[in-house]
C-alpha cells in the first residue's frame, strides 16, 4: 500500500467513527433533552403529559402535604399567576422548603405533576434562572426568622 | 490600611506582568538579549506580589476584618481556622486570587527550571505566560477585587457557604486550578514554538513535562471534587455531568490527548500541527471552563453568585487568546514539515486513534453543555441536557478506546510487531472475560447492564496488558524508564477506574426508606436497624444525629451514624452522610426529614466497588509523577539535537 492510499483509509476510518458517534449522539440528544415550563404554561395545556419534562417554581408557602410517617409528599409550585400539584415519593434536598425556588423533573398526570427528582440550589439566595425568569411577579421579600 | 496594600500588591504584580510580558515577546523579536533576560525577575517580581496580595487576604480571613467585603460575606468569628484560610479560595474573587497567584507559580517554576533553554525561546514562554497574566489580573482588580472595603464594617461576618466546610473541598479548588492553569504553560510553549517557527523533538521534550504535571493536578483535583460530591453534596452520585463539571473534564480529556500527540511529536516527529493545536485546545477549554463558570450562563449547582460584567470580561479574554492563537496557527502551521511516514499497524496510529477518540469524547460534552446556551439564544425553548445523554454518547468513543490502550501500548513506533506480543495479549483478554464472567454471574448474580461485561473485561484487559512490560523487565532483571514504568502505571489506574463505574453503574442499590426508631430495613442483604437519634453540638453548627446499626445476615459489621446539621449563621441545613467503607463496596446512610408519627425519611445505598474510581485516578495521577521525574527531562539539551533557536542564542 502506498502511505498516501494508507492515509485514505485513515480518513475514512475516522470518517466513519465520527458518522458512528455522531448518529449515537442525535438519538441519545433528542431521549433525553428535557424542555422547561413554567406553572402557566402547564396549566394553559402548553407542557405534553407523554415526556418526561421540568417545570419550575415557587414552593406555595402552606402548600405543603405529607400523610404523618409516609414518604409521599404534596406541595404546590407558582409562578405567581398559575400553580400545578407535584407529588413527590423520596428524600427531598436539604434546601427544600416553603417560599423557595425549586425545579422537579418528572411527568404530568392528570393535572398533577409527578415528580422523580426535586432539585433545589445549595445557597439560599439562589434562584434557578428558568424560575426567576418565569416568575410573573417580583418574589416576596422573605419574613425574618423563616426556617 | 492592610487591604489598601494588597490592592496596591496587585497593581504592582499588573505593572510587572505587563513587562514580563512586553520584554519577553517584543525582546525575542527584536532579539535583544538585556529586554529577554529582564524578563526572569519580573517573573519572580509577579510571584512574589501576588503572594504577598493572597497573604494579605489570609490574614484578613484570620484576624475576621469584616471591613472587607469579601472577608465579611465568606467567613465568621465561630469559623473553625481551617475553613477561614480555604474560605480565601470559598467564592469568587478570592479564587480569582487563587488562579493569578497559580499561574504566578507555574510561571516561576518554569523560569527556574528553563536554564536550558534558548534564550529567546524561553522569553517568548515567559512573555505568552505574562500575557495571560495581565489578562486575568486585570479582571480581578476591575470586575472582582476581593480587597474592597465595607464601610461601615460588619459586626459579623454572614460565613462560609457550610458545603463549603468540609475538608476535601479545602484543597479541591487549588489542586483543580494547578491543573486548569497548568495547562497555560502547554499554550505558552505552544505559542512561543509558533513564533519562532521551528518544532522538533526537543521542543515536545521541554513541553512534556509540564504538560504531563499539569495534567496530573487535574486529574487529583476532579477525583477529589468527586469524592467531596460523593459524600457531601450528591447523597452518593459520583459524577453528575454537570457544567461545572464538564467544564473541566473537558481540557483533561484535551490534555490527555495532548500528552500522547506530544509523545509522538518527540519520539518521530510527527503530528507537530496537530499537537499545536492540542495545546490550544486544552487551554481554551480551560478559559472555556472558567468563563462557563463565572458568568454564571449555565445553570449548575457550583452556584456562586454572578455577575454578567464579569463575563464579558472573560468572554473577551477567551476570544482573545483562542482567536490571536489560532490565526497564529492559521500563519505558521503550514510552514511545519512533516516527515517520514509510519504503517497502518503502529504505535502512531494507535495514538492517532487515541487522539481521535479524545477529542470526539470532548466534543460530544462540549455539545451537550452548550446545547441549552443555544437553543436559548434562539428561542428554541428551555432545555437541559440529561445525565443520560452523556452516559450514552461518553461510551461510543470511550469503549473502543479501552481495547485500543491494551493494545496499543505494546505496538512499536513505525511499523509494530504485535506478533510476538499477539499470543500474550489474546491469552490476557480471553483471561479478562473470563474473570468478568465470574464477577457478574458469580459475585454479583447477573449480567447486570448490557454493558457490564464489556466493562469489566476492558478493564481487566487493560489492567493486565500494562503489566506485561513491568512484568517481564523485573523477572529478567532489566531496568525501565522511568516514562515506560509511568505509562504502564496510569494505563492500570485507568482499569482500576472503569471496574469501579462498572461495578457501581450495574449493581448500585438505592432505596429511599421511612424508618421509626426501632424499624429496620434491607437492601443487598444488609440490614440497617434505625437505634435513635442524639442532639450534637459541632464547633458552629448543631446537630440531629441519628444512630443505624448495620449488619450483614446475623452477623454485626458496624454503626454509622448521620447528620442533618443546622449552622448558626447560614441556617440552612445541611446532610452529613454515614458511609461504611469496605475492599469491595460502600453503606450509605443519609438522613432525610422527620416525617411525622416518629417517622424519618432515610436513604440506604449499596455501592459496589465504588472506591475504585478514586483509586483508580489516584493510580493514574502517580504514573504522572513517576512520568514527569523521568531522567531524560533533566539531561541538558546535548550536541546532537540542536536547539530550535540556537542561531539566534548565540547572536
Amino acid at each position: 500500500m502506498t502511505p498516501r492510499r494508507k492515509r485514505l483509509y485513515a480518513i475514512v476510518g475516522i470518517l466513519v467513527g465520527v458518522g458512528l458517534a455522531t448518529a449515537v449522539a442525535l438519538k441519545a440528544f433528542d431521549n433525553n433533552l428535557q424542555y422547561f415550563y413554567d406553572p402557566s404554561e402547564v396549566v394553559a395545556g402548553k407542557a405534553p403529559s407523554d415526556k418526561s419534562i421540568r417545570v419550575g417554581g415557587m414552593v406555595t408557602k402552606g402548600s405543603v402535604e405529607r400523610k404523618a410517617g409516609s414518604l409521599e409528599v404534596q406541595f404546590v409550585i407558582t409562578d405567581f399567576a398559575q400553580s400545578v400539584k407535584v407529588s413527590y415519593t423520596g428524600l427531598l434536598p436539604d434546601l427544600f422548603r416553603e417560599g423557595q425556588g425549586i425545579i422537579a423533573h418528572g411527568r404530568l398526570h392528570d393535572g398533577m405533576f409527578v415528580a422523580d427528582e426535586v432539585l433545589a440550589k445549595h445557597d439560599e439566595k439562589y434562584m434557578p434562572p428558568e424560575v426567576a425568569k418565569s416568575l410573573k411577579k417580583p418574589v416576596p421579600p422573605a419574613p425574618e426568622g423563616s426556617t | 490600611m492592610i487591604p489598601e496594600l494588597g490592592t496596591l500588591a496587585l497593581v504592582i504584580a499588573l505593572l510587572l506582568s505587563a513587562a514580563q510580558s512586553f520584554f519577553g515577546l517584543v525582546g525575542a523579536h527584536k532579539n535583544k538579549a538585556s529586554w529577554m533576560q529582564s524578563v526572569m525577575p519580573a517573573v519572580a517580581g509577579v510571584w512574589v506580589f501576588v503572594s504577598f496580595a493572597f497573604a494579605i487576604l489570609t490574614y484578613s480571613f484570620i484576624t475576621h476584618d469584616f471591613s472587607i467585603a469579601y472577608v465579611a460575606t465568606n467567613s465568621n468569628t465561630e469559623l473553625p481556622l481551617m475553613y477561614c484560610i480555604a474560605a480565601v479560595w470559598g467564592a469568587h474573587e478570592g479564587s480569582l486570587l487563587l488562579w493569578i497567584l497559580i499561574l504566578a507559580t507555574w510561571a516561576l517554576l518554569v523560569a527556574m527550571f528553563s536554564k536550558s533553554l534558548p534564550l529567546p525561546f524561553r522569553a517568548r514562554v515567559l512573555g505568552v505566560l505574562g500575557m495571560i497574566g495581565v489578562g486575568f489580573t486585570s479582571f480581578t482588580l476591575f470586575t472582582s477585587s476581593p480587597f474592597l472595603r465595607l464601610l461601615p464594617a460588619a459586626a459579623e461576618g454572614a460565613d462560609l457557604n457550610p458545603i463549603l466546610q468540609d475538608p476535601a473541598l479545602a484543597i479541591h479548588p487549588p489542586m483543580l486550578y494547578m491543573g486548569y492553569v497548568g495547562t497555560s504553560v502547554a499554550f505558552a510553549f505552544a505559542v512561543a514554538a509558533m513564533l519562532s517557527g521551528r518544532i522538533d523533538p526537543a521542543w515536545s521534550r521541554w513541553t512534556r513535562p509540564w504538560t504531563v504535571a499539569a495534567w496530573m493536578c487535574l486529574t487529583l483535583g476532579i477525583a477529589l471534587g468527586s469524592w467531596w460530591a460523593y459524600y457531601e453534596l450528591g447523597w452518593g452520585g459520583w459524577w453528575f455531568w454537570d457544567p461545572v463539571e464538564n467544564a473541566s473534564f473537558m481540557p483533561w480529556l484535551a490534555s490527555t490527548a495532548l500528552i500522547h500527540s506530544l509523545a509522538v511529536t518527540e519520539k518521530r516527529g510527527l503530528f507537530k500541527n496537530w499537537t499545536l493545536l492540542l495545546a490550544i485546545f486544552a487551554f481554551s477549554l480551560s478559559l472555556l471552563g472558567t468563563f462557563l463558570v463565572r458568568s454564571g450562563v449555565l445553570v449548575s449547582v457550583h452556584s456562586f453568585a454572578s455577575d454578567p460584567s464579569r463575563g464579558l470580561f472573560i468572554l473577551g479574554l477567551l476570544l482573545f487568546f483562542i482567536v490571536g492563537s489560532l490565526t497564529l496557527y492559521a500563519i505558521r502551521a503550514p510552514s511545519l514539515r512533516t516527515d517520514g511516514g509510519f504503517e497502518l499497524v503502529s504505535r502512531e496510529s494507535f495514538l492517532l486513534l487515541n487522539n481521535a477518540l479524545l477529542v470526539a469524547a470532548a466534543g460530544l460534552i462540549l455539545t451537550g453543555t452548550l446545547w441549552p446556551l443555544v437553543m436559548d439564544a434562539f428561542n428554541l425553548g428551555k432545555i437541559s441536557v440529561g445525565p443520560p445523554y452523556f452516559n450514552m454518547v461518553f461510551m461510543v468513543p470511550t469503549l473502543p478506546l479501552l481495547a485500543l490502550v491494551g493494545i496499543g501500548m505494546h505496538a512499536g513506533w513505525r511499523r509494530a510487531a504485535l506478533a510476538s506480543k499477539g499470543r500474550r495479549l489474546a491469552l490476557i483478554a480471553g483471561g479478562a472475560l473470563l474473570v468478568a464472567l465470574v464477577i457478574t454471574m458469580g459475585f454479583y448474580g447477573s449480567i447486570g447492564l448490557p454493558l457490564t461485561v464489556v466493562g469489566f473485561t476492558g478493564a481487566l484487559f487493560v489492567m493486565g496488558s500494562a503489566l506485561i512490560d513491568p512484568i517481564t523487565r523485573w523477572r529478567n532483571k532489566q531496568g525501565m524508564s522511568r516514562a515506560a514504568l509511568g505509562m504502564a502505571v496510569a494505563h492500570f489506574g485507568i482499569g482500576v477506574f472503569v471496574i469501579g463505574i462498572s461495578g457501581v453503574a450495574s449493581y448500585k442499590i438505592e432505596k429511599d426508606v421511612s424508618m421509626g426508631p426501632g424499624d429496620s430495613a434491607e437492601i443487598a442483604g444488609y440490614r440497617f436497624k434505625f437505634l435513635g437519634t442524639d442532639n450534637v453540638h459541632g464547633p458552629n453548627y448543631e446537630a440531629l444525629e441519628a444512630r443505624v446499626a448495620v449488619s450483614k445476615g446475623e452477623l454485626p459489621l458496624t454503626e454509622l451514624t448521620t447528620q442533618k446539621r443546622k449552622f448558626k449563621v447560614q441556617t440552612m441545613p445541611m446532610t452529613h452522610a454515614g458511609i461504611a467503607v469496605a475492599w469491595n463496596r460502600d453503606l450509605f446512610v443519609a438522613l432525610g426529614d422527620e416525617l411525622g408519627a416518629g417517622k424519618w425519611s432515610m436513604r440506604l445505598q449499596y455501592k459496589p466497588l465504588v472506591r475504585y474510581i478514586w483509586i483508580g485516578a489516584v493510580i493514574v495521577a502517580l504514573g504522572g509523577l513517576i512520568a514527569t521525574l523521568d531522567r531524560r527531562y533533566r539531561v541538558r539539551v546535548t550536541a546532537d539535537e540542536p536547539a530550535p533557536a540556537s542561531a539566534d542564542e548565540a547572536a
